[in-house]
């Protein structure tokens, strides 16, 4: 089938419109010439004889009746071995071999491999000939850094096909053929290491999605403790600048108990992003003791780059997600952040001058944000094996101000919600995420009853504190003011967390539900004090030593004598009132 | 050949449009009526008909001007001798030197490969307490300053482009007042530091859309001398003029609007210009300071609010100080541990000590009794305020340490700091 071809008609920023001659399908990509350019776009609406194109680079130079080619395959991503480790842009370009051959600039109309051509893998086959295979399952077997990454079949064949010949164990290229697979009418369909796989269609080569249940422990507490995560669950961070969205996600990136963490920096900061790819390669996984690069894949597409790639980035970074869920492994994206993504679609519907909703945003944006959390989950593969996608997407709401369209229609979707606020980042209350409007839906690692009655108690503790901003400390009952204390309390020691700190920056799982049963503890203890000074100088003393013990190795003699100090205190205290009341 | 078009279909605003063929995408032309000439740029084709717009505003196009494409896109012309010139929006000689003509070129272009950038290591020292000691500048940093119209924003940016170590100062004015125009030029003058300055300078007075391309004039000319190996300074103000800019020629465009009538893409349109800012690995770096004045005093406006989402940080400027409470350097961290040993400790304790002030003040505007801790806060924030924060204190980073540790003895009891003892051993004055 010989490709169709068109001419510019209309130039309006990233967005061509173009005359073609032949068949044209929507979301196809196209290439136009701009000199000695060729300029890569995506068909975004089709009317008559018309196509609206946007352009993936800068626009400038193009002119009326430039050549537009279409592909009529639309826009993909390449799969294989080979991902791990990498940074790429929106559309899959590897950014240091862009830099190694173009400098120090993206020079638009560069285009590269996503996946080294000439790097050779030890294949090892796992089916034999005349066996049956479906979409999706695995042929053999390459070594990928730490992991086994699986060799499948493609996962856009239909039914089910027989091997008719598989190669050897040995060392290939990425575009080798390594099995051919024949159907019941003949057809052959080659497997070759690496497939190309649309980025806007979810990969569905699984058996079952499943509901998640099991907590993905991210170490930090207020998120395992109170707002837990699940492995193949969606959660949002909204919040407004400066309360320390992408300090958390990369936090997050680090300790996560999952195999393979995808960052998809869409529409920020660059700076951050050279922080993560300067520091990755220089830390350790704790989980492998391996380079923390070894399970990453970045993909980028920051602030200044071209605005129709960023749309593209989220995409591609879940579909490389998906890809690497195929093959049984638990996989963690990270988008960063969620409202630039919306933003380009804005800016791409208000060129196509399309009747826009609420601030302008599209009216499909909802639909469009869901469609793209619904790409996650944890699902059961044809083998029986499991495999997972959680995301992780932060909201970067305007004003900071939570009732914006972006925030509300993702809060519709996610089954997780971190709202960071600005007061609790000016207190330096980190992380700041506000433990009063946070919810989740899934299961915490301490029991549901213990979360409950420490959230009862924050609540009150703030009402308290409300209050007594009105009636002064004078104003009121000693019981109050101890409940304020205790609510003050296990906000400075559990949901507060120095993320400098070797020891406290990273709370496991067994740990986390150790030192809360104390906390619940000294919650539920019947404290006695002669008077307010007395009480807020108990817990400030207590609050010093809790610190000193989240900073305390587990394994460490000091980590026992600490906590014998904190239930030395309380039973002190709890003994004095005894007495106290018995007099 | 260029060919020269007569026929102008529509003007409206400051956009015209005309029938022409084998124009590009972003060409400029020029634009001859009977009343006035001016360079235009082609921001939209559809078919045959080309939109343009008119640098020097449509006010005056005859529909019978002539148009004449210059086949290729906005340039400046780039060279040593920009150095010590002032020039408008357009590149035109402001001051009374010659055009320059060589070397031209073009602005606003590719972005920095994020894989090429290097995480910044350098401090820009100011000579301005509250930004040394409190929130440093670091080379390649983009900061803005949140100011409402009437602060003295610009005093301070020369101020610091007076004393900051730098090759290269750029300043870009947007808007401008002329007043604040000929300020710039006579503090930059007068002080000698124009020798080592270029000015592209926007007046309120002049053109909208000559306001427009003031940033991108100015990154384009700092990115050529940071290239080369030059630590250059870029000043834009006032950022908010450029957003309003934006916003009249895509409301004249019949753009949807977004937010408050600014154009969807206001996010990805200053961060373009913002993510300029960049420490070239073995060359030189751009670091950019940017006033965003705040209609209302309003943080959640539109413009200072993408902009705080973009840039690494802000200074408040409130009441002619810079406010230490609400402005943060974002990448202090990775030169305030390298200074000098108490640098951390000092910055820490003497905020906190500061926030103890203002809590006591509000207890004592309430009546409340003050005991003897909130005499000495009492004693501690007036000298803090009067030394530390006001915008004329001019001592370098070490001094200003030193001060630190001086306000704190005269103040407090070294215990009453709550700083570690090995720290209080080495620097409490005795």
């Amino acid at each position: 089938m010989s490709n169709s071809t068109g001419r510019v008609k209309g130039v309006n920023g990233n967005m061509l419109t173009v005359e073609f001659e032949g068949a044209v399908s929507q979301n196809e990509v196209a290439y136009v010439s701009e000199g000695e350019n060729r300029l890569m776009c995506e068909v975004i609406r089709l009317r008559g004889r018309r196509a609206d194109l946007q352009v993936f680079e800068d626009t400038t130079g193009i002119q009326i009746d430039d050549e537009v080619e279409f592909t009529g395959e639309l826009l993909s991503v390449e799969l294989g071995p080979g991902l791990l480790t990498q940074v790429f842009d929106g559309l899959q370009n590897p950014l240091p071999q862009l830099a190694e051959q173009c400098g120090f600039f993206l020079q638009r109309g560069t285009y590269l491999d996503a996946l080294p051509r000439d790097t050779k893998w030890k294949f090892t086959p796992k089916v034999k000939q005349g066996d049956e295979l479906t979409a999706g399952e695995t042929v053999g077997i390459v070594p990928e850094g730490i992991f086994e990454h699986a060799i499948m079949v493609p996962f856009n064949l239909p039914g089910q096909a027989k091997i008719k010949s598989v190669v050897e164990e040995g060392d290939y290229t990425v575009s080798d053929t390594v099995a051919v697979l024949e159907n019941d009418d003949g057809a052959e369909t080659e497997v070759k290491l690496m497939q190309r796989w649309p980025v806007k269609v979810p990969i569905r080569a699984y058996d079952e999605r499943l509901r998640p249940a099991e907590p993905l422990v991210t170490r930090i507490r207020i998120v395992d403790t109170f707002f837990p995560v699940a492995r193949g669950g969606t959660y949002c961070i909204p919040g407004p600048f400066g309360a320390g969205k992408t300090v958390l996600q990369q936090i997050t990136s680090r300790y996560a108990d999952v195999d393979i963490v995808i960052v998809a920096a869409c529409g920020e900061r660059a700076g951050e992003v050279v922080e993560t790819l300067r520091e990755f390669p220089e830390l350790t996984d704790p989980r492998t003791g391996k380079s923390l690069m070894d399970r990453t894949v970045i993909i980028c597409n920051t602030s200044s780059m071209p605005v129709a790639a960023r749309e593209a980035s989220v995409y591609t970074a879940v579909t490389v997600a998906e890809y690497y869920r195929q093959m049984g492994l638990n996989v963690l994206l990270l988008a960063d952040s969620t409202s630039r993504w919306a933003q380009a679609l804005r800016e791409v519907s208000g060129r196509l001058e399309e009747i826009p909703g609420e601030e302008a945003f599209p009216a499909y944006l909802e639909s469009v944000i869901a469609s793209f959390y619904e790409r996650g989950g944890l699902v059961s593969l044809k083998d029986g094996r499991k495999g997972s996608i959680t995301i992780g997407g932060t909201v970067s709401p305007a004003g900071g101000n939570f009732d914006e369209p972006v925030t509300q229609a993702t809060l519709k979707v996610v089954g997780a919600f971190h709202g960071l606020s600005r007061a609790r980042s000016d207190a330096r209350r980190y992380p700041a995420i506000d433990p009063l409007d946070s919810w989740s839906k899934y299961v915490s690692v301490v029991d549901d009853e213990s979360v409950k009655a420490a959230h009862a108690l924050l609540r009150r503790g703030s009402e308290i504190g409300q209050m007594m901003k009105v009636v002064g400390e004078e104003g009121t009952s000693i019981e109050d003011f101890v409940t304020f204390l205790k609510a003050e309390y296990l906000d400075a020691v559990y949901l507060q967390q120095d993320a400098f700190d070797a020891v406290d920056g990273a709370t496991a799982a067994e740990r986390q539900q150790h030192v809360f049963a104390v906390m619940l503890a000294i919650m539920n203890a019947g404290l006695k004090f002669k008077s307010r000074d007395e009480a807020r100088r108990f817990f400030h003393e207590l609050t010093q030593v809790t610190r000193d013990w989240n900073r305390a190795p587990m394994d460490e003699d000091k980590f026992k004598e600490l906590e014998d100090k904190i239930k030395g205190r309380i039973t002190e205290n709890e003994n004095n009132a005894k007495s106290l009341s018995s007099d | 050949m260029q060919k020269v078009y007569h026929q102008i279909d529509h003007i409206a605003g400051n956009v015209i449009t005309v029938r022409a063929d084998g124009v590009k995408y972003r060409d400029l032309a020029q634009v001859t009526s009977r009343h006035t000439t001016s360079l235009a740029q082609v921001i939209r084709l559809q078919d045959d008909s080309v939109s343009l717009q008119v640098f020097a505003g449509g006010r005056g196009v005859s529909t019978d001007a002539r148009v004449r494409f210059l086949g290729r896109s906005m340039q400046v012309p780039y060279s040593e001798a920009l150095l010590g010139r002032i020039f408008t929006g357009g590149a035109v000689p402001r001051d009374k030197g010659p055009q320059i003509t060589e070397n031209l070129i073009d602005i606003g272009g590719p972005s920095v490969n994020p894989a090429k950038r290097i995480i910044p290591r350098n401090m820009v020292r100011t000579g301005i307490p509250m930004i040394d000691v409190f929130n440093t500048l670091v080379e390649s940093q983009k900061l803005p300053v949140f100011a409402r119209a009437g602060e003295p924003y610009n005093p301070l940016l020369a101020r610091i482009a007076l004393q900051a170590e730098v090759d290269v100062i750029v300043l870009g004015g947007m808007g401008l007042k002329h007043d604040d125009y000929l300020y710039f030029r006579d503090t930059l003058e007068s002080s000698g530091a124009l020798s080592h300055t270029v000015m592209f300078v926007h007046t309120a007075a002049d053109p909208v859309v000559e306001c427009l391309l003031v940033p991108d004039i100015s990154l384009a000319v700092a990115e050529k001398f940071a290239l080369e190996g030059k630590r250059v300074l870029v000043l834009l103000t006032d950022m908010t003029n450029f957003a309003d800019a934006m916003k009249e020629i895509a409301i004249t465009m019949e753009q949807i609007p977004s937010n408050r009538g600014y154009p969807g893409d206001l996010y990805s349109q200053l961060a373009a210009r913002y993510e300029k800012a960049v420490d070239f690995e073995g060359a030189g770096s751009i670091t950019i300071l940017a006033a965003t004045t705040m209609p209302g005093d309003d943080v959640t406006h539109p413009v200072p609010d993408n902009t705080g989402y973009i840039t690494e940080g802000q200074f408040y400027l409130r009441n002619g100080r810079i406010e230490p409470f609400g402005s943060l350097s974002r990448l202090k961290q990775q030169v305030n541990g390298k200074t000098r040993d108490d640098h951390r400790t000092i910055m820490n304790t003497l905020i906190q000590l500061y926030s103890g002030y203002r809590e006591t003040v509000e207890k004592q505007s309430m009546g409340f009794r003050m005991g003897e801790w909130d005499n000495k806060l009492l004693k501690y924030g007036k000298r803090f305020e009067a030394e530390m924060m006001d915008l004329s204190v001019n001592i370098p980073l070490e001094q200003a340490l030193d001060l630190g540790w001086e306000i704190l003895a005269d103040c407090f009891d070294a215990i009453e700091t709550g700083i570690q003892s090995d720290l209080l051993e080495q620097f409490w004055p005795k």
